[in-house]
């Protein structure tokens, strides 16, 4: 757990080498979506989350639900780096019989709490394991991490609801808001905007952050520790593909793996960053 | 005069029963806790129990959550909401962690009555069948759903029981008790065999009985547990009797009748029909009316009877599978 921004830095760009070459490796999987968030985990996981991972069950645990199923290899690296099981599995991404499915497992992969890929569900998911912590009386955080073309999705916004209802001032929602989903530019698939006027008029406390700065991420999330009585929305500002010169901005990478060669290119860009 | 009792409310006085002693069980709604009776477990634990709103998505998501950190919740709306409208829910946040999460959905079927076709939920049944780690039970009276209710509180992993808007006869002792995968001989006999579930039960038996006053020996099969099935038992009935009818208040695509026939096609092909709601969405009617209407009373499973036990008598099925494939269509 550190709070030097260098040192998070590092690892973000450590994350971002990793999960595209497991990418690589399995040939499929969401790229874009997984690098535009690569700093939001690595704050959770290296520096604001209270985790054990050599005892992912601990029950004082924070607890982290990626409701946006598709960026399963941002989780799995931060999960692999800080220890949850071997970084030798990242290589087995989404073949046959690996513990690192297509999307979050919580049945195969150590770390993961709940099972998504199916858009929509996570915060539901995440309300019941806040409401839970509330009745046992722990003061377990529980973050979850949303698409912004996922707020398209009706659900989101019935837990939303729900989360306010009951006053569930340990939920921290996160919108990875990179502007783009699968199709095209989310404004033009199905606008989603006033992002932060939407969470606000649910009843929510909203922070708008730079989702690749650390010093902002991580004052948001220290801020929504102490709002009481409303969960936090944080609506992260992020370009999709974020490190990889290419892939930046760009709709294609959504949901396709780098090649070996783009890979190499992407590697020596990351390289630059790391010597810098 | 014959007891009634209602299975939901049996649902929610074994519910607020279960949770004096239980501290991890916690009860959802979605806007029904009158209706599902939930709302007795939420007037003795306010603190557990969530009123949802309507919304049956959400609600299936939360109770998910809950699970996951070790409570036991019990979900509860209609049958057609808890199980269409959430479907997809219950399939991904529930079944596929295998999550120990109880839907319960009252107002199964047709006997929701006037409300009609938007509330019969007919379908039900098939869709929580269809679903990996899921479990459904739909009992055949009041003392079985306390029993169900209670087995279901110990039992780790998804349930879905189907329960029903009207009162039921009492069939079963009060000290029944349910073992999931378990179907029991309510009634002994061997010209054919009833395989039922819910309220169908209670009529099976009164078919038998007309039928009995005709030299007809029928055994009837309380097959409470639709997933998993009782294969022995089902299947030694089809051997010693050698006709099924199954029948339940659904449809009879991928209810228990559905089920029941891939049991049988594949291990012991007898003569077969599954009487149940004939590929149609319900309408609006007082229950008993619709009962008559389509077909769920004691005198079509009394024709039913008869025409398989021809046959059974004209074709027994080793001649049946024995024969050419045209004479197999002729005999059907």
């Amino acid at each position: 757990m550190t709070k030097d921004v260098k040192k998070l830095q590092s690892i973000a760009t450590e994350v971002r080498v990793n999960i595209l070459k497991m990418l690589a490796e399995s040939g499929s999987g969401h790229p874009g979506g997984s690098l535009s968030a690569a700093e939001i985990l690595t704050s959770l996981y290296f520096s604001k989350m209270r985790h054990d991972p050599k005892n992912p069950e601990w029950e004082e645990r924070d607890k982290f639900v990626l409701s946006k199923g598709h960026g399963a290899p941002v989780l799995y690296t931060v999960l692999g780096l800080s220890g949850y099981f071997s970084t030798d599995h990242f290589g087995t991404l989404r073949k046959m019989g690996s513990i690192l499915k297509g999307h979050p497992n919580s049945t195969t992969t150590p770390g993961v709490e709940v099972c998504t890929g199916s858009l929509g569900q996570g915060l539901s998911q995440a309300n019941g394991l806040a409401k839970a912590a509330k009745l046992d009386k722990r003061n377990t955080r529980v973050y979850v991490l949303l698409g912004d073309g996922e707020l398209q999705e009706g659900q989101v916004w019935e837990a939303a609801m729900t989360a306010r209802h009951y006053n569930l001032d340990n939920i921290c929602a996160i919108i990875d808001n990179n502007g783009l989903q699968i199709d095209g530019p989310v404004v033009e698939i199905m606008n989603i905007d006033p992002i932060k006027e939407k969470w606000g008029a649910f009843g929510w406390h909203t922070i708008e952050v730079d989702g690749h700065n650390f010093d902002e991420i991580l004052s948001a999330l220290d801020e929504a520790d102490n709002i009481g009585d409303k969960p936090t929305a944080i609506i992260a500002r992020t370009v999709k593909g974020k490190g990889v010169s290419f892939m930046e901005g760009k709709v294609e990478y959504h949901g396709v793996a780098p090649t070996a060669e783009e890979l190499e290119v992407a590697l020596k860009e990351l390289e630059a960053v790391s010597t810098n | 005069m014959v007891e009634k009792l209602g299975t939901r409310d049996v649902y929610g006085k074994t519910l607020a029963g279960l949770g004096e002693t239980n501290k991890d069980i916690v009860a959802l709604s979605a806007d029904l806790a009158g209706s599902t009776k939930v709302s007795e477990f939420g007037k003795k634990f306010p603190d557990r129990f969530l009123n949802m709103g309507v919304a049956e998505q959400d609600m299936m998501g939360m109770a998910a959550g809950l699970a996951a950190a070790g409570k036991i919740p019990f979900a509860s709306t209609f049958a057609v909401f808890a199980t269409g409208r959430a479907w997809e829910q219950i399939r991904q946040s529930i079944c596929l962690p295998k999550f120990n999460v109880k839907v319960v959905a009252t107002h199964g079927g047709i006997t929701v009555g006037p409300d009609g076709a938007s509330h019969h939920s007919v379908e039900d049944i098939g869709l929580m069948r269809g679903l990996p780690n899921m479990s459904v039970i739909m009992p055949c009276d009041g003392h079985e759903t306390k029993s169900v209710i209670e087995f279901a509180a110990k039992h780790k992993g998804p349930l879905y029981i189907r329960l029903s808007r009207e009162k039921f006869p009492v069939i079963l002792d009060e000290n029944c008790s349910f073992e999931l995968g378990k179907a029991s001989v309510v009634r002994d006999g061997n010209d054919l065999t009833f395989v039922m579930c819910g309220i169908m039960v209670h009529i099976a038996l009164d078919a038998a009985k007309i039928l009995d006053k005709e030299g007809i020996k029928v055994r009837v099969i309380n097959s409470s547990s639709i997933k998993p099935l009782d294969k022995n038992l089902i299947l030694a009935a089809a051997e010693e009797t050698g006709a099924i009818i199954t029948g339940e208040e659904h449809s009879i695509i991928n209810g228990l009748g559905s089920a029941v026939a891939e049991l049988l096609s594949e291990n012991c092909p007898v003569p077969l029909k599954r009487v149940g709601i004939e590929d149609r969405f319900g309408q609006t009617g007082d229950s008993p009316e619709l009962m008559v209407h389509y077909g769920l009373t004691p005198e079509a499973l009394v024709k039913a009877a008869k025409n398989i036990l021809k046959k059974k008598k004209n074709s027994p099925s080793e001649k049946l599978y024995s024969s050419s494939p045209d004479a197999v269509l002729e005999q059907v």
